[in-house]
């Protein structure tokens, strides 16, 4: 899942750099639902949008994902 | 989103200068997540409003589409939509969060 979730991100955000860790240690108790992420992108388009529209263009790129598979995604994003 | 749930979720969001949905209550939360704003804005020493999404499938439902963001917590400033658990973190950090409450 962690493969085709890099693919996903790297196709919506062309030339960025993306990393991503599975965080789902330590949260096995409530983790019935799927797993915890975290993702860095680094991305020159995300210059000049608000934080929140950085996220919200993370989530919609992971829009599947998010509905099943990911419980929880912590996002970082920067423009360069 | 209906007329109905919008005018519901914007009535909760202006109830409050500092409003948050979230998992659990500010004493007994229920979500790691969402205790972690929680602590945030205890520790700026911010009063907020806050809504227990667990309470209404409904409204969690609403506030998804109304913010398009598909996680709890949500932190709402002045009925603006500012960000989620990562985003508070961060403008709490930098300083950015006490200067959005007090403009």
């Amino acid at each position: 899942m962690l493969n085709r979730i890099k693919q996903k991100l790297e196709a919506a955000f062309p030339g960025a750099k993306v990393q991503i860790a599975d965080t789902s240690a330590g949260h096995e108790t409530h983790n019935s639902s799927g797993a915890h992420l975290a993702v860095l992108i680094i991305y020159k388009g995300f210059a000049g949008k608000s934080l929140v529209e950085q996220h919200q263009l993370v989530y919609a790129a992971l829009k599947e994902e998010m509905r099943e598979q990911v419980h929880a995604l912590k996002i970082k994003t920067r423009s360069e | 989103m209906n007329q109905e749930m919008k005018k519901i979720i914007e009535e909760k969001i202006n109830s409050s200068a500092v409003f948050l949905f979230m998992k659990g209550t500010p004493e007994n939360p229920q979500c790691g997540f969402s205790a972690q704003v929680v602590q945030i804005l205890d520790d700026l020493g911010i009063e907020f409003g806050s809504f227990d999404i667990l309470s209404d499938e409904s409204i969690r439902q609403g506030i998804k589409e109304y913010a398009n963001w598909p996680t709890i917590p949500q932190l709402y400033i002045n009925g603006k939509f500012v960000g989620g658990c990562d985003i508070v973190r961060e403008l709490a950090a930098s300083g950015e969060l006490l200067e959005l409450i007090t403009q």
